[in-house]
């Protein structure tokens, strides 16, 4: 296989059982993945689904309890001690919380994955300033953590996670603790770095908007179990597990209580212009449109989000409806809630 | 008495209560530091999970926690013989304070380090570090202002154990406010020698914390 078609992270029949007897946990059940070179591979799932889990596998901060996770074709399973440890150099990870080291000044925080791997102290500062300046925190090399905001913390972390010079960049959550700007930089940045380094990336949210934004492929886990993966926009535009639903705001919970079962969801994938659609179409038709939900986002001029519009009762205006969306070139399609 | 031979009595008091007390502490420290990063690494689900040992250990621990020092004193008399060379004097002192500080002191570090966020400890995992790697760069460095606290009340409290030295023949603050106030009834002397215990304790205990505080670079 050439270089650049051999996938970088492998995971296959990974399962992994906190506890034992009447405690046991089933975080993972029979996980397969395989995440390209290059990819920014989004995992997406509720609050216990595992994902977690299944991304401190990658670099064996938990021990699987079944299954081989293969990174650069090399099984990492049996890896101990020395082996071990260089292979957590070329997988970097980031946190929700960033971790940081709160005694240390920005600049010994990102030097440190040097001084582990025994680089010379002129190279490591030379390295740390250039680190910092990809992140844009030169002038905060000797700040403290606590003198930093949360977005300038995730950099820092960041640029300490790049200093191994990794190949793989893991994302827990790392956007999380962040307001909706800041989160917005920080996916910038990490899209930055992952065009002009070529770092495969996993990120980890409970964030639709994030796997949006920059990711590519998308895996869905929900009850230890993947449920849905491929691309970003075909996961996005035919979501077909209900996870995956209720994650993209499909069903929401609102809509249940008035006891709607059915609705027309429209996707805006970025493709449509930048006009008033849904006016225009009820001009254009005469028919009145109930809008149940709408989530959207404005990024580069261009609409991405959904819209759930309520089903007319009849079959005729149900057509007349889908239809005339379709003509005006949006994606359609017609849910069921329940 | 006259206050000049008061200050020369308590001046040499402060100078033996001293000597004891802070070679003392560097030995206990010489041993209660690596134990109690050991208290704490071995626990379950720590970087190096031991739990057998960490049991073990911990009872130890409590058990010559346990002991009240005037019975550790005298129960130590030949093993003082044979590592001070005698059993009796100030100098000889150091070594029951020791055997009986060390555990303290581990109990002291063991909590320091606790208070170390686990998620700093992943992130160094994560990097790739090696357990020795973890205890040097992360958990001590980090739980840096809380170890100088726990020092500062090490010494006072090692300070305070001095004054049963003289149990043992030993000098100090604590021999002079007992022989002059209880058996001389020189109460000028005893006050003097008491609030010049108080004073020591004090200055430790503020040296201490303006350390801590300008060690603790957690807050903004
Ligand atoms: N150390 C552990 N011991 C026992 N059970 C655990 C442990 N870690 C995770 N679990 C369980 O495994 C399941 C998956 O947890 P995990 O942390 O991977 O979820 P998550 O998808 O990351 O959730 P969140 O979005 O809340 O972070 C949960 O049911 C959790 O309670
Ligand atoms: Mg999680």
């Amino acid at each position: 296989m050439s270089e650049s078609t051999r996938p970088m992270i492998q995971i296959q029949g990974l399962t992994k059982i906190y506890g034992s007897g009447a405690s046991q946990v089933t975080a993972l059940q029979d996980v397969n993945l395989t995440v390209n070179r290059g990819d920014i591979h989004g995992i997406i799932g509720m609050s216990g689904a595992g994902k977690s889990t299944l991304i401190r596998c990658i670099n064996r901060l938990d021990t699987p309890t079944e299954g081989r996770i293969l990174i650069d074709g090399q099984n990492i399973m049996d890896l101990k001690g020395a082996q071990l440890r260089a292979m957590r150099r070329r997988v970097s990870m980031i946190f929700q919380q960033f971790n940081l080291l709160m005694q240390k000044t920005v600049a010994r925080n990102v030097r440190i994955p040097l001084e582990i791997a025994g680089v010379s102290r002129k190279e490591a500062d030379d390295r740390v300033k250039e680190l910092l300046k990809i992140v844009g925190l030169e002038h905060k090399a000797r700040a403290y953590p606590a003198q930093l905001s949360g977005g300038q913390k995730q950099r820092v972390a960041i640029a300490r996670a790049l200093a191994s010079d990794p190949e793989v960049l893991l994302s827990d959550e790392a956007t999380s603790a962040l307001d909706p700007m800041t989160t917005q930089s920080i996916l910038a940045l990490l899209q930055d770095i992952n065009q002009r380094m070529g770092i495969t990336i996993i990120i980890i949210t409970h964030e639709m908007a994030v796997i949006r934004q920059i990711c590519n492929q998308v895996t869905i886990i929900d009850g230890g179990v993947i449920v849905e993966e491929g691309s970003v926009d075909e996961v996005f535009t035919h979501t077909r597990s209900s996870a995956g639903r209720r994650l993209f705001g499909i069903i929401k919970d609102e809509i249940k209580e008035d006891e709607i079962t059915e609705a027309l969801r429209i996707v805006f994938d970025g493709t449509t212009r930048n006009e008033p659609l849904i006016s225009s179409f009820i001009l254009k038709s005469g028919m009145p449109v109930n809008i149940l939900s709408a989530d959207m986002h404005r990024i580069g001029g261009k609409a991405y989000g959904q819209m759930l519009l309520s089903l007319p009762e009849s079959y005729a205006d149900r057509e007349k409806l889908t239809n005339g969306l379709r003509e005006m070139g949006l994606t359609v399609e017609e849910v069921h809630t329940s | 008495m006259t206050m000049d031979k008061i200050w020369v009595l308590v001046r040499q008091g402060i100078l033996d209560t001293a000597y004891m007390t802070f070679p003392s502490t560097f030995f206990a420290y010489l041993l209660g530091l690596p134990l109690g990063v050991l208290l704490v690494i071995s626990q379950k689900g720590h970087i190096r999970a031991m739990p057998t040992l960490n049991t073990v250990l911990g009872a130890v621990i409590n058990f010559l926690r346990s002991i009240p020092f005037l019975i550790l004193l005298v129960m130590l008399f030949p093993v003082t013989r044979v590592v001070m060379g005698t059993a009796i004097g100030t100098r000889s002192i150091i070594f029951p304070l020791v055997i009986s500080a060390f555990p303290y002191v581990a109990r002291m570090v063991e909590g320091s380090l606790k208070e170390v966020d686990p998620g700093l400890i992943e992130a160094a995992q994560s990097m790739g570090m090696s357990t020795f790697q973890i205890i040097r760069k992360v958990l001590l460095p980090e739980a840096l202002p809380s170890l100088v606290n726990g020092a500062a009340i090490c010494i006072t409290t090692i300070l305070a154990y001095t004054a049963m030295a003289g149990a043992a023949g030993g000098d100090g603050l604590g021999k002079i406010a007992i022989t002059y106030g209880l058996n001389r009834r020189e109460y000028g002397v005893m006050y003097a020698a008491s609030i010049a215990l108080v004073v020591m304790v004090q200055i430790i205990q503020i040296l201490g914390n303006i350390l801590t505080n300008a060690l603790d670079h957690r807050k903004r």
